[in-house]
């Protein structure tokens, strides 16, 4: 076995550990840790891929590689939108739960509207 | 060469420890101790990337994937802390834990035989990306995609971090519409945070500028010096010795879009002079590609930098 196909196997777990929190965990925060753990492992994967392919003298295949830093940097702007999301609801409504009944908010006045 | 990228006790040892701070995300009590593993987890992978033969990919994951999400996750999880207590008792059922971990081992098992059932040997663009590599003018092959086989990509990857800023302003409150992000940091002027925000941006700036020269030839580029700036220049915010500029200054925008601008302005002018959108003629490939990756440099990093400060907070000039 060789280190892409090491590092394919532990991406497959990644994304296991990274849906199991997604679902378990309650906390909206929680949430977006997991699906970028998720997300780690699903580019780990595609990264042994691009090693597999390596050739021309190079350490891989440098056209997902390519398609990998695109996805990092579109992975962390939509973790920024989430996360603005996030807060923003936290202001309005004093509370971060996904609950369809929450519980009381300790500091009803945070809302301006 | 292959022999440095086979398995030793070190590459077993990265794997395991990645799983288990994988592990430690989910399982830790505390929000904030599960981001602080989350920020290790990312600086494994990085790790992890250069064993993988993707050094531009291990310097974008450490300085995005961890550091500036990273940041943004420490700033939520303080924001946050008041919550915790209420979500433990919203801790789903038997029966939910069951399902999850059910379609978890499912999604795990199929993608794990997926990959021992990889092709051999495997299909690679790199001897068509090495044949054409000399039309660019450039010489590091990622570069090379990111900026003239696949700029297209590159063109909408740079608009969507634009919409992102757009998206996070957007969630301004209105009495804050306009207004400076984030809280006014006021720091120990003598302290840790305030020494250490005047050492490190000289030294952060000129790496993030090397970085993104060098990013032509060697590992690096635009993206990796940019996370690097925006970084240095959030030290010094959070230090309190700089501030956010107000989101509805005319400059401020004009600078945030002007990288974009540049780029779409290339790509058209390819229409007409070379035949195609985003094309380059003959013997231009290279100048075309530096006055992109110029224009785009300073605006990615104005960019990155707002998106993790927030949306506007407070009115006051």
């Amino acid at each position: 076995m060789d280190a892409a196909t090491l590092f394919g196997l532990c991406a497959a777990l990644l994304v296991g550990i990274g849906i199991y929190a997604l679902i378990v965990n309650p906390q909206p925060l929680r949430k977006i840790i997991a699906f970028n753990v998720l997300g780690g492992g699903v580019f780990m994967l595609f990264g042994a891929i691009a090693r597999r392919g390596a050739a021309a003298g190079w350490g891989g295949d440098p056209v997902p590689q390519a398609l990998l830093i695109t996805g990092l940097v579109v992975a962390f702007c939509a973790t920024a939108l989430a996360i603005a999301l996030l807060l923003r609801l936290f202001e309005e409504a004093g509370s971060a739960t996904l609950a369809p009944d929450p519980p009381p908010s300790a500091d009803g006045d945070a809302a301006d509207h | 060469m292959m022999d440095v990228y086979m398995m030793d006790a070190y590459t077993i040892g990265l794997a395991m420890l990645v799983l288990v701070l994988a592990v430690w995300t989910v399982v830790a009590r505390d929000s904030f101790a599960a981001v602080v593993g989350f920020v290790a987890y990312g600086l494994l992978l990085a790790l992890a990337w250069v064993q993988l033969g993707g050094v531009d990919v291990a310097l974008t994951e450490a300085a995005l994937g961890s550091g500036l999400t990273g940041a943004l996750l420490l700033g939520a999880a303080a924001r946050l802390r008041v919550t915790e207590r209420p979500a433990r008792s919203e801790r789903p059922g038997r029966l939910t834990h069951l399902v999850a971990a059910l379609v978890a081992a499912g999604t795990t098992s199929a993608l794990g035989i997926a990959v021992l059932a990889l092709p051999d040997p495997a299909p690679t663009l790199a001897h068509e990306t090495a044949a054409n590599i000399e039309a660019t003018g450039v010489h590091n092959p990622l570069t090379a995609v990111l900026l003239a086989f696949r700029a297209v990509d590159t063109l909408l990857e740079a608009t969507v971090v634009l919409f992102a800023l757009i998206g996070v302003w957007s969630l301004a409150p209105d009495r804050a519409w306009g207004g400076r992000p984030g809280p006014l940091h006021r720091v120990d002027p003598q302290g840790p945070l305030a020494f250490l925000a005047r050492v490190l941006p000289p030294i952060g700036i000129i790496v993030g500028v090397y970085i993104f020269w060098i990013g032509a030839d060697l590992p690096g580029g635009k993206f990796q010096g940019a996370a690097l700036i925006a970084a240095m220049w959030l030290l010094a915010i959070f230090a309190g010795l700089s501030d956010t500029p107000r989101t509805d200054r005319r400059m401020l925008r004009l600078a945030l879009i002007a990288g974009p601008v540049v780029f779409m302005a290339v790509g058209a002018a390819g229409v007409v002079i070379a035949g195609a959108f985003l094309g380059y003629p003959e013997g231009l490939a290279k100048p075309l590609i530096v006055l992109i990756e110029w224009a785009l440099f300073p605006s990615l990093a104005l960019t990155l930098a707002l998106i993790v400060a927030g949306p506007p907070a407070r009115a006051e000039t």
